[in-house]
Order: C-alpha cells, then sequence, then structure tokens
C-alpha cells in the first residue's frame, strides 16, 4: 500500500442559487420599485404580504394587486430596548399593519417617539430607504400620520 | 388500534447546565429511562428523538446523542426537528404499524449559550419576518394587546395564571421559577415588553427528557399502572401571523376534538403555554373546566422552559401523576411556533 497522501482541492460553495419564486419574488421587486404588492384569495379579500397558497384552502394563488402604502395598526408592542439586529437602535413599536386594499397584516416597525403616541386603529405610512434591493427592509419602517392629515 | 402507553420518564430542567453538553446531560437521564422498567436500548423497537440544531449550533447535532443512547447492535430510529412530543408521536403511529411494543423517545435542547428569544426569530417567515429579527416575546406581545384590547382576557386574569404556575411549581424540584408572589404583586411588575410582564414569560431552562412507550400486555408487566394514550392529535394554523385569528387557537381546538379531550372528565391538564397568554388560549381552546381539573399541577412552562422538550415533559407529568393515582384521565398538551402555531393534545388514562 502506497504511503502516498491523497489530496484534492476542496472549495466550499453553495453552487445553487434560490429563487423567490413568482409571488414572494414579485413582492420583493415591488419593494424596490417603491410599490406594495398583495394577492386576492377566491373570496375577493386580499392578503398581504402575499402568500403562494392560501392558508386556508390551499389553493395555489397568482392574481397580484397593488395595496396602499398607508394603514392602520391591528396591534402593537412597544419595544423600549431594541435588541441587535432589529430595524432601529431607537425605541420602537412592533405593530401588525393593515395596509388600505388590504385584509391582513403585515409585521413591521413603526417609529414613534414613545408609547404614548402609539393607539390600536391609529394611521400610519411607509417610510421607503432609498437605496433599495428588493428586500423587506427596502421599507424602513412606518411613521405615524398626524390626525391633522387624516382628518 | 393498538393499546400503547407511557410506562418510564425523566428530566432533568436547570436554569442553565454549564459545563456539560446536550449529550453528556442526556446519557445518564436517558439510561435511567430504559432502567427504571429494567430495559436496555437492545430491547427497544424503534428510537425517536427530538431537538434543534439551531439551539445545538451544528448541523445533524442529534446523531451524536443517538450515539449516546448506546445503539449497538444498530437500532431502528427517527428524529424530529421539533419538540419531542412529535417524537412520542411518530413513535405511537410506529408501533400502531405493528412489529414492536416498545419504543424510546427523547427531546433536549440547551438555550442557555444563546438568546433563545432572538434565536426564535428564525422560525419566522424568512423573507418577509425574519430578517427584521422580531423576537419572542414582541411576537407573543402582539398577540397579547389584541387579547387584551379585545376583552378576550384581562391582566388579572394574566397574573392569577402566572401567580398559579408560581405556587405550583413550590413542589416541582424541576421548576427554575417558583418562588411565589401573589397577583398584586404581579401587576405591580414592570413591562418587559408592554403589554407583558416577567412573571407572563416562559421561565427559560436547559435539559431534557425521556420516555419509555409499550405496547399492550408488555405495558402491563412494566408498569404497575400503565398511563394509556387513549387519544392524540396535532393540526398546524397558518405560519403567517397576519392571517391568523391570534385571540383563539383554531389547531388546538381541533387537536383537542380528534383527540376527545370532552369525551369524559379530566382530572388534570399540563399544558405546554410558554406565555400566561398562551396558556389561558389553550385552557378556552381545549374547553377545559378550571374547577373540576387541575391545571399545570407541575406550574408548567411558565415554571421551566426548556425548549424541545417541555411538550414531552408535559406528557411525562401528566402520566407521572396516573401512575401515582393522582388522577384517572389526563390531558397532555404540546406547542411548537410562533404563537400557537402547531399543537399537540394527547389523552392519558389509568386503568
Amino acid at each position: 500500500m502506497s504511503s502516498e497522501v491523497l489530496q484534492a482541492p476542496l472549495v466550499l460553495e453553495y453552487p445553487f442559487t434560490r429563487s423567490t419564486g413568482p409571488v414572494i419574488g414579485a413582492f420583493l421587486t415591488g419593494l424596490r420599485d417603491g410599490v406594495i404588492c398583495g394577492i386576492r384569495r377566491a373570496d375577493g379579500t386580499v392578503l398581504c404580504p402575499p402568500q403562494e397558497y392560501d392558508p386556508l384552502t390551499a389553493e395555489p394563488l397568482t392574481e397580484l394587486v397593488e395595496v396602499g402604502q398607508a394603514g392602520e395598526v391591528v396591534t402593537w408592542a412597544w419595544n423600549g430596548d431594541p435588541r441587535p439586529m432589529q430595524p432601529f437602535d431607537r425605541p420602537f413599536a412592533w405593530a401588525l399593519i393593515r395596509l388600505d386594499g388590504a385584509d391582513t397584516s403585515m409585521l413591521h416597525a413603526v417609529f414613534a417617539p414613545s408609547a404614548a403616541e402609539m393607539s390600536t386603529g391609529m394611521r400610519v405610512r411607509v417610510v421607503w430607504r432609498t437605496e433599495r434591493e428588493g428586500h423587506i427592509a427596502d421599507i424602513a419602517g412606518f411613521e405615524p400620520i398626524p390626525a391633522v392629515e387624516t382628518a | 388500534m393498538i393499546d400503547v402507553a407511557v410506562v418510564a420518564f425523566t428530566q432533568r430542567q436547570e436554569a442553565a447546565i454549564s459545563g456539560e453538553s446536550e449529550v453528556e446531560f442526556m446519557v445518564p437521564l436517558m439510561e435511567q429511562a430504559k432502567a427504571s422498567v429494567g430495559l436496555t436500548q437492545s430491547d427497544m423497537g424503534f428510537t425517536c428523538s427530538g431537538s434543534s440544531d439551531f439551539l445545538a449550533g451544528q448541523a445533524f447535532s442529534f446523531v451524536m446523542t443517538i450515539d449516546g443512547t448506546g445503539p449497538v447492535p444498530p437500532i431502528s430510529e427517527s428524529h424530529v426537528e421539533q419538540d419531542g412530543a412529535w417524537a412520542l408521536y411518530e413513535a405511537w403511529v410506529k408501533i400502531q404499524c405493528g412489529g414492536i411494543d416498545t419504543a424510546f423517545v427523547y427531546g433536549y435542547g440547551k438555550s442557555s449559550p444563546g438568546s433563545l428569544r432572538d434565536v426564535l426569530a428564525t422560525q419566522m417567515d424568512p423573507y418577509y419576518v425574519c430578517p427584521l429579527w422580531p423576537d419572542s416575546y414582541a411576537v407573543e406581545a402582539l398577540a397579547a394587546r389584541l387579547m387584551l384590547e379585545g376583552g378576550h382576557v384581562s391582566e388579572r386574569r394574566l397574573a392569577e395564571i402566572a401567580a398559579r404556575s408560581r405556587a405550583s411549581a413550590a413542589s416541582n424540584p424541576h421548576a427554575v421559577r417558583s418562588e411565589p408572589k401573589s397577583v398584586d404583586e404581579i401587576l405591580a411588575e414592570e413591562h418587559v415588553l408592554d403589554p407583558l410582564r416577567p412573571s407572563d414569560l416562559p421561565a427559560e431552562a436547559d435539559g431534557g427528557c425521556a420516555v419509555v412507550l409499550a405496547a399492550g400486555d408488555r405495558a402491563r408487566e412494566l408498569c404497575e399502572r400503565p398511563a394509556w394514550i387513549r387519544g392524540m392529535d396535532h393540526r398546524g394554523d397558518a405560519h403567517t401571523l397576519g392571517v391568523r385569528d391570534l385571540t383563539s387557537s383554531m389547531s388546538a381546538r381541533l387537536a383537542a376534538q380528534h383527540a376527545g379531550v370532552a369525551d369524559d372528565k379530566v382530572d388534570l391538564a399540563e399544558l405546554y403555554g410558554p406565555f400566561t397568554t398562551s396558556e389561558h388560549l389553550l385552557i378556552e381552546a381545549l374547553g377545559l373546566d378550571e374547577d373540576g381539573t387541575a391545571i399545570n399541577p407541575s406550574g408548567g412552562a411558565l415554571a421551566a422552559h426548556t425548549m424541545m422538550a417541555s411538550g414531552l415533559i408535559r406528557i411525562g407529568e401528566a402520566a407521572s401523576r396516573i401512575w401515582r393515582g393522582d388522577g384517572d384521565r389526563a390531558v397532555a398538551h404540546a406547542t411548537s411556533g410562533p404563537c400557537l402555531q402547531q399543537n399537540l393534545v394527547c389523552v392519558l388514562e389509568g386503568d
């Protein structure tokens, strides 16, 4: 038996690309372009963010629709001590936000000065990042819409 | 259906197990469970485990723990990247398939080296949610406000659940949060993440547990009063928070119906509610009557929350009480995912 040690080069790599598909991909591409998409279910309601399949019936969904860039806070939680990697390093609110034209809510951050400025049902609007790359963080967060503008 | 019973159970839970790896602390636990009914690994028809590479920080971490079972000669085994309760479900199905009359099940997790509330963000939607890193307390706080503002629960009721857990945990040597507190003391706590207070949160622990299942006459040979599994079912809600009603648990209700919870009285229930809010929803979804049913006599996950094992520990705690004659019919529940996304319900009875 030979005492020679067999050697071969090894390059550690991920030799594949991952597609986000026609629904999630469309949503993320929309964000890059400053547009927010939802998807219509068979009963006419709109899911935002869009899902590839109906969460109740598992039917494939395909009809993408644009929704509004402002909406309503469905519920919120005051994050007084933000964790590393979260959207802001200053205190902010987590919220489920139902955008105008959508029937379901998305989770994101609301940039409010204090918990006293937060309430369920309040109106908020999207704050876009200037440099966008097709990622959920293209939405920097949401900001409260002053009552004067709402009225 | 083949009658299957829980005949052995061991557990270990501590606030932080330092200086021992998962395998190191699981080996004695696994040995004790098997030895308590006079069995060895070679007696087991099937072996199934639940654990998480996300906690171990290593791919295929469960393989080392399988080595710890003493798998010589080679064994028939499987693993779920889920709480050990789902491993028990797989083992129960395997026994139903015939040909074996014993199974060994274990679950374990050591979350103390990291920050579990942050790690759990990785179980959220990988495109829409995880990149924002909402921690598990924040996610539950969103559900808690919906429940409170919608009149589904009061802050006092949540504090009562927390106080009851602490009182029950006083007699549980495995509890990591058992110092008594009154409802008013709990209501006076400062919010961690408004509207959640420290006593509303899971009591994080490291540890694991091991269970032996046996069928029919084999169970009667091994155990004086086997805890028979009379019904078991698991269901899941949608993954996305925004499409679910977070003020109730449809999947827990369905699992309870299919497991037959309401077919007879329930003496005790061990529920895996990581938060006071989740325990409240589970009592409702399972249709439990708190006057007739002892809820979480061990203190539950509010007293000791060991990721990947807390559900299987609920089954073990419920079965132990059947063996001892503390009750004749018990319900054990396990959950997984954000805001009670997946739920497993198991009905146990003594002869």
